[in-house]
């Protein structure tokens, strides 16, 4: 009888979650958010939003802002101007502050780990912060360590495990307390690319258990693998949406037919199809794609009709890098 | 502010303090040298020709306790440096600044870290001084002078807000320089007040009685009291996270 109001609360729990997960309620809300050091401008009018389950990748160059904004979102830093709250609570504010921390975790962008201490005391120490019973700490703390792959050296010193293992265990210290929002600061960008994946692996694990999850970073493929949306930030947000969305914006597929030879039918033939940007280069021509639609094989058909030979078809498309460095060029 | 929170960040700092070696050789050359050294050094003046006389005796070693409170503010100024550059060094104090401990958690914990190894150190050390002491004495004296009241106020009350005042001196002193080095050479100004004493009672100005011993534990609470508030006023989370370098 002892075990029913449990497991009815936690039943209740689920179905509340699922729902506010299907309407996407929002985690993070950010309005004109800004932070000035003195005359810097660090953050300038930042406005964006994070649904609950949602991996956000905040991407910027270096000195964008990105961990400017965690630790105004994380109540470490004063804002200049603007709001932002998290699960409702403003930060900001100092009673909210509290209960904002209660519910975030953060991995700075130095880990901060203690190295003298074992990777259980770490962890332990973070879960006492949080008041976890000693039952719910030991139970936390070997599954994380057996995720890790740590659970046989939980007993040594963090100080002689590898750059990615830290990082890592710095998560994991982060998740200790099963936090609502993940902070997490460029976690691989001092690592080689082999500890880079396994860190990534571990994300896309939480990502699987529908963490919301705040990732800065610079490195592009990261944010493309890992996120749902991104944001790219460069002191004022350039853009948002998925990394599809992204990629379209800004796209300017070409394509780019190559011949035996471009003779004066060829060329008649294809003026008539009014394509954009059609230009010619020795044996090659090339035109814009809007999207990979048929017009492509109405093209070579022309071509074929008038009597020319295609060698290769290639559509040379613009990638999110593309649009990252136009989007940041463009804003320098 | 809640005492449990505190006492957990001075279990954490107990824990890496048993990793530096520097640090547990801090905690126990002064007490040794004091517990051994001035036993030795009345024993010597004792045997000497001619003797040192009975009546002389509770005055010296009446004077000679201050060093044990000088030793108590030198003890702690690597401790308590180190609790809190460490942090800095491994930047380990910005996942702490985003959990739910208030500044005055954390600074009691850091407190608490650096008082308590020192005061175990140093009652060790003084329970070695008074039985060295009594044993060198006795048999001039006829009866063992300590313990006393004397002693008994100056380890119980003074000792105590004297370590207070050197541990937060250095928490602030660390919080504005960035090696346990230059930290530690700051807290050569707690050798000052102490020295003042042990004069003005050499010079006869005071005599290191009870009440004496009693109003400068007060005077000393009083600043413990004003220190921990300038250094939560100091300990400011943005300054630590951009500008503690
Ligand atoms: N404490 C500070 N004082 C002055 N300027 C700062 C401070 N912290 C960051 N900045 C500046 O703010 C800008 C954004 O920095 P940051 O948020 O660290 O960028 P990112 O994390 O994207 O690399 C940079 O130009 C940086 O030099
Ligand atoms: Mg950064």
């Amino acid at each position: 009888m002892k075990s029913q109001p449990k497991s009815l609360s936690n039943l209740f729990n689920i179905h509340i979650r699922k729902i506010y997960h299907s309407q996407g309620s929002v985690m993070i809300e950010i309005e004109n958010l800004t932070k000035k050091f003195d005359s810097l401008t660090a953050v300038d009018t930042l406005s964006l939003h994070v649904n609950e389950g949602e991996v956000f990748g905040f991407l910027g160059p270096n000195g964008a802002g990105k961990t400017t904004t965690v630790r105004m979102l994380c109540c470490l830093i004063s804002k200049t101007s603007g709001n932002a709250r998290i699960s409702g609570y403003e930060i900001g504010n100092k009673e909210d502050s509290l209960k904002i921390r209660k519910i975030i975790g953060l991995v700075p962008d130095n880990v901060g780990l203690s190295e003298h201490l074992s990777a259980y005391d770490n962890l332990d120490f973070y879960g006492k912060i949080y008041d976890l019973t000693n039952d719910q700490r030991k139970e936390s703390i070997q599954r994380f360590l057996e995720m890790l792959g740590l659970w046989e050296k939980r007993n040594v010193s963090v100080g002689t495990f590898s750059k990615g293992m830290k990082q890592k265990l710095a998560i994991a210290r982060a998740l200790i307390h099963d936090p609502q929002v993940l902070f997490l600061d460029e976690p691989t960008s001092n690592l080689d690319p082999e500890a880079a994946k396994t860190v990534r692996d571990f994300i896309l694990e939480l990502k699987k258990q529908k963490k919301t999850i705040f990732l800065n970073t610079h490195n592009l493929d990261e944010a493309q693998r890992i996120c749902d949306r991104i944001g790219i930030l460069n002191t004022n947000l350039l853009t948002t949406g998925t990394p599809e969305d992204l990629e379209l914006a800004v796209r300017s597929r070409r394509t780019v037919i190559e011949l035996e030879q471009v003779t004066d039918e060829v060329l008649k033939s294809l003026q008539k199809l009014s394509l954009t940007n059609l230009t010619v280069e020795s044996n090659k021509i090339m035109f814009d794609t809007s999207d990979l639609d048929k017009k492509i094989w109405t093209v070579v058909a022309a071509i074929v009709l008038a009597g020319g030979h295609v060698n290769i078809v290639n559509v040379v498309g613009s990638t999110l890098e593309d649009v990252y460095l136009k989007l940041v060029g463009e804003n320098k | 502010m809640r005492l449990s929170k505190a006492w957990l960040i001075a279990v954490r700092d107990f824990k890496i303090f048993g990793h530096q070696k520097n640090l547990w050789y801090a905690l126990i050359i002064f007490p040794v040298i004091i517990s051994v050294l001035f036993p030795i050094v009345i024993q010597y003046a004792i045997n000497r020709e001619p003797g040192l006389p009975a009546a002389r005796i509770p005055s010296i070693l009446d004077s000679f306790s201050i060093f044990l409170i000088i030793g108590a503010s030198f003890v702690p100024l690597g401790i308590a440096s180190y609790s809190i550059v460490g942090e800095k060094v491994e930047k380990s104090l910005e996942p702490l600044l985003a959990t739910p401990l208030t500044d005055g958690e954390i600074l009691l914990g850091k407190t608490i870290s650096a008082f308590l190894p020192t005061l175990v150190a140093m009652y060790t050390g003084a329970a070695v001084f008074m039985v060295g002491i009594d044993a060198v004495t006795y048999p001039i004296l006829g009866y063992y002078y300590y313990p006393n009241w004397t002693i008994g106020v100056l380890l119980l009350i003074l000792m105590p807000v004297a370590i207070i005042m050197s541990v937060e001196f250095s928490v602030i002193i660390s919080s504005r320089v960035n090696d346990v080095r230059s930290a530690s050479n700051f807290g050569i100004l707690m050798f000052f007040p102490f020295l003042a004493i042990y004069l003005a009672s050499q010079i006869g100005i005071i005599t290191l009685d009870i009440d004496t011993l009693l109003i400068i534990s007060g005077i000393i609470f009083v600043v413990d009291v004003i220190l921990f508030f300038v250094s939560t006023a100091m300990f400011r989370r943005e300054e630590i996270l951009t500008k503690w370098k």
